[in-house]
């Protein structure tokens, strides 16, 4: 079974690669974007069946700093 | 004095750290590498050195944090052995949560590497008692990860309590109020992104680093 996890900067933790990205997007002539924030897509192939407290434990744990970063989980 | 560095793959201040360590104690440290689960028996000071462990894979310090010695670290500092944690070192505290907040990419997107000015914030933990409150020492930075991070009450609870150690005299790479150096509640476990170990001997271009391993290891008390 394939899960998704979305891991993204916590609203107020300042993201340096966004505003570079965003930087360069307006180098690139898009204009109208008013923010970017980059975060980090991880792809799990887990066992059928596994629990949401243990794909939430494997984020907490590993996959996410909770000091600076919050996570989604979808499965797929 | 037996002392220990601990070896993470991509680690590369490690010998660096080794030779700060058998100068001030005239004896070389045990280098202990990441797989092992136990440190060798009555060591009384343990390094985590700079460098790149696992790549930086995931986040920095992430993977080493998570590693089979760093039980046992953990478990040393627990009793009270003194702990320091240099650059990828600090970095890696952050992640075992053995130190509060985070490290992140520096706010001006450049690796830093440079010799800067800190000022010395407390003078009465084990690792910075040879140095005078208030002092402004120069010791070199080396990193692109070294942006401290920490929430507004956790800064707050750190800054009353006396745990930030050291503090860039003028920014570096964004840290939340400057802060380079921050301790443990119980002061033994101290993390910093700057390098004491590179500012040991007239050659280095600067002595400031070598009062901080002379504190932590006894040799003036």
């Amino acid at each position: 079974m394939k899960v998704n996890v979305y891991v993204t900067l916590k609203p107020g933790v300042l993201d340096p690669q966004g505003k570079a990205i965003h930087h360069a997007l307006e180098g690139l002539g898009f204009g109208g974007v008013s923010d970017v924030r980059a975060g980090r897509f991880i792809e799990l192939d887990v066992a059928d069946g596994t629990s949401d407290a243990d794909l939430d434990a494997m984020c907490a744990k590993l996959l996410a700093n909770t000091v600076i970063e919050n996570y989604r989980i979808e499965r797929a | 004095m037996k002392t220990a560095v601990i070896v993470f793959p991509g680690s590369n201040c490690d010998r660096d750290m080794a030779v700060a360590l058998e100068q001030v104690t005239g004896k070389a440290p045990a280098m202990v590498w990441h797989r092992e689960t136990a440190l060798p028996d009555g060591i009384d000071f343990i390094a985590l050195p700079g460098g790149f462990s696992y790549g930086d894979y995931l986040r920095s310090g992430a993977m080493a944090a998570r590693s089979p010695i760093l039980r046992a670290v953990s478990d040393a500092a627990g009793r009270g052995v003194p702990l320091l944690g240099v650059c990828n070192g600090f970095q890696v505290l952050t992640e075992a949560q053995l130190l509060p907040g985070a490290l992140m990419r520096n706010a001006g997107l450049n690796f830093v590497c440079r010799t800067v000015p800190l000022t010395v914030e407390n003078s009465q933990s084990l690792f910075t008692a040879c140095y005078q409150a208030g002092e402004e020492i120069d010791i070199p930075v080396a990193h692109h990860d070294g942006n401290y991070f920490a929430d507004a009450a956790t800064l707050d609870r750190i800054e009353g309590e006396g745990r930030v150690a050291f503090r860039y005299a003028a920014d570096v790479n964004g840290s939340a109020r400057n802060i380079a150096g921050v301790l443990n509640d119980a002061g033994n476990v101290l993390g910093m992104m700057p390098h004491p170990e590179r500012a040991i001997d007239p050659a280095h271009g600067g002595t400031d680093g070598l009062r901080l391993f002379e504190a932590a290891l006894g040799v003036l008390a």
